[in-house]
């Protein structure tokens, strides 16, 4: 099983482990990690799934697609070249240790 | 009210003989018959009691009363929910089957659509009601919620529900939408009469369909570009026609789908969270001494009040739930309000807390159609229950809370409260 570690913004860690196939924010959500929202259960529609990605990984968990790009622009926290909704980012073998920093706050 | 327990015996018919197609499987598992009208008054006045015998009775029911299958655990309401090819919507979201009826309004191009159509025009409504947007709504409807609040504190007792869950979101969202002064009186009974609509021919909804003619009428003509203010979502929408993501005929019936559903599901929502506060003072004063938790008190309060109670889905095909057969063309009415208090999913489901990790309730449904103008509820919620909490020391009910009824939405018709400042 993949691991992902989320580090909260007062710089705690939280390693847990994910379900190929899962979305991050679904991984944190499972586990009871706070500071993902998640308040539309994932339907790309309320933007409080906000994480930054650790620039390692950044250029593995994909692209941001366009209604992506849209509900970054509505995010709670600043917006950083690194900024991506968990709920977009589907966790493979691949993706075993991936680092996510959490904002300040999501709403 | 007293739910009798039909279990299959001789005298019922075969349970998978119901729209036919559906080969007898003995692997299958019986379906319960229940002797239940969940759109009877006895029902709507106290609907806890039952929604327990129809999650004990199996993972789908079948209600003899309307002909159709039910599902009320949180597990297959999800399940169904997220299953759009299967379970859609096209054929309305209401008891009546539109691959067999009229429906009564010509048909929403969003809620009662299924995908590739749904797609686009929920793409446009999504854009129109963006995250983004609320950040720019915030403030204007936070101010108002603090004026509403003071304004209630100089009379100290009022109705909870006409001045202030009816209220607030009427010197918000019709402002937002860009609608005219004039007529907004229509927009409530308009509301009342589309949840109505959903639920089965019975005397509510007959009531309010005969009634219907002004109503309708308002609404017709409000979705028109020229009675749309610039800025507001109306226009919003009908400028999605200039950029060819929606046709000049679409626009007024998306304009159409948020004046339906925009405004009494947050009052009944706003409703349903102060008749919370006020009967667990106890989740006030948490309230009180955390503003933070004003967002999440307001989405307990749509988990443990549920304004939206049901929703119908139809068969695309012939489909198992949780091993029991059902055929393809059959309605599933879904018991949202029965699966958020199921304890199957939630601990101490029958206990409102404010600090509960609520992602995963259906009180805004799941998937692809949960609720477009949830941001909008959630906003209208957060600054709603801030402003109490800064505001107001106590909640006090002073009068008998009077229960609305619909066929569709549960909240209250009135509510006699007296406010203490803080």
């Amino acid at each position: 099983m993949p691991s992902i570690t989320f580090i909260h913004h007062d710089t705690r860690a939280e390693t847990v482990s994910a379900n190929d196939g899962d979305s991050a924010m679904y991984t944190a959500l499972l586990h009871g990690v706070d500071g993902i929202t998640g308040e539309c259960g994932g339907g790309a529609v309320c933007a409080t799934c906000h994480v930054y990605v650790d620039d390692n990984w950044l250029g593995k968990v994909g692209t941001v697609g366009a209604d992506e790009d849209e509900l970054l622009e509505g995010v709670a926290s600043e917006r950083l070249p690194n900024s991506r909704l968990s709920c977009q980012i589907k966790i493979t073998e691949a993706l075993d240790g991936l680092v996510l920093r959490l904002p300040e706050r999501q709403v | 009210m007293v739910a009798t327990v039909t279990t299959a015996s001789p005298h019922t018919p075969p349970v998978l003989s119901f729209g036919g197609g559906v080969p007898d499987d003995a692997s299958s598992q019986p379906i319960v018959h229940l002797d239940v009208d969940p759109f009877a008054m006895d029902f709507f006045a106290d609907p806890h009691p039952t929604h327990e015998v129809l999650r004990q009775a199996g993972p789908v029911v079948y209600l003899d009363k309307w002909n159709v299958y039910a599902v009320a655990r949180y597990a297959e309401v999800h399940a169904v929910l997220n299953d759009p090819a299967t379970f859609c919507s096209s054929r309305g979201v209401g008891l009546s089957d539109f691959a067999r009826e009229k429906p009564w309004r010509p048909q929403s191009l969003i809620l009662e659509a299924d995908p590739p159509a749904h797609t686009r025009t929920r793409a446009v409504l999504n854009k129109v009601l963006s995250p983004a947007v609320m950040k720019q709504l915030r403030d204007g409807f936070a101010a108002a919620a603090d004026a509403k609040v003071d304004e209630l504190l100089e009379r100290r007792s009022f109705d909870a529900v006409a001045d202030l869950a009816e209220a607030y979101p009427l010197s918000v969202f019709p402002d937002a939408m860009g609608l005219q002064k004039e007529g907004r009186e229509n927009l409530l009974p308009y509301a009342g009469l589309v949840f109505n609509a959903f639920g089965p021919p019975n005397q509510l909804r007959q009531d309010a369909i005969e009634r219907s003619a002004p109503h309708q009428a308002y609404v017709a003509a409000q979705c028109q570009r020229d009675n749309l203010a610039p800025g507001g979502f109306g226009a919003c929408i009908h400028a999605r026609v200039d950029t060819g993501d929606i046709t000049a005929d679409e626009a007024p019936l998306l304009v159409r789908s948020l004046l339906s559903a925009g405004l009494d599901t947050t009052v009944n929502g706003i409703g349903a969270a102060v008749y919370c506060l006020a009967r667990y003072p106890q989740e006030f004063a948490r309230l009180r001494s955390d503003l933070s938790l004003a967002r999440n008190a307001f989405e307990e309060a749509v988990r443990y009040e549920s304004p939206v109670q049901t929703f119908f889905r139809t068969t695309t095909r012939d489909v198992e739930i949780c091993g029991c057969r059902v055929g393809e063309g059959e309605k599933v009415l879904m018991f949202l309000a029965a699966a958020n208090r199921d304890p199957r999913r939630w601990a101490d489901p029958e206990r409102y807390d404010i600090t509960r990790k609520t992602s995963g309730h259906v009180g805004f449904g799941s998937g692809i159609h949960m609720c477009v103008g949830q941001l909008v509820a959630r906003l209208e919620g957060e600054v709603m229950l801030s402003a109490l909490a800064r505001k107001v020391a106590s909640i006090e009910i002073t009068g008998d809370a009077k229960r609305r009824f619909n066929n569709t939405l549960r909240g209250l018709e009135s509510l006699p409260v007296t406010f203490t400042p803080a």
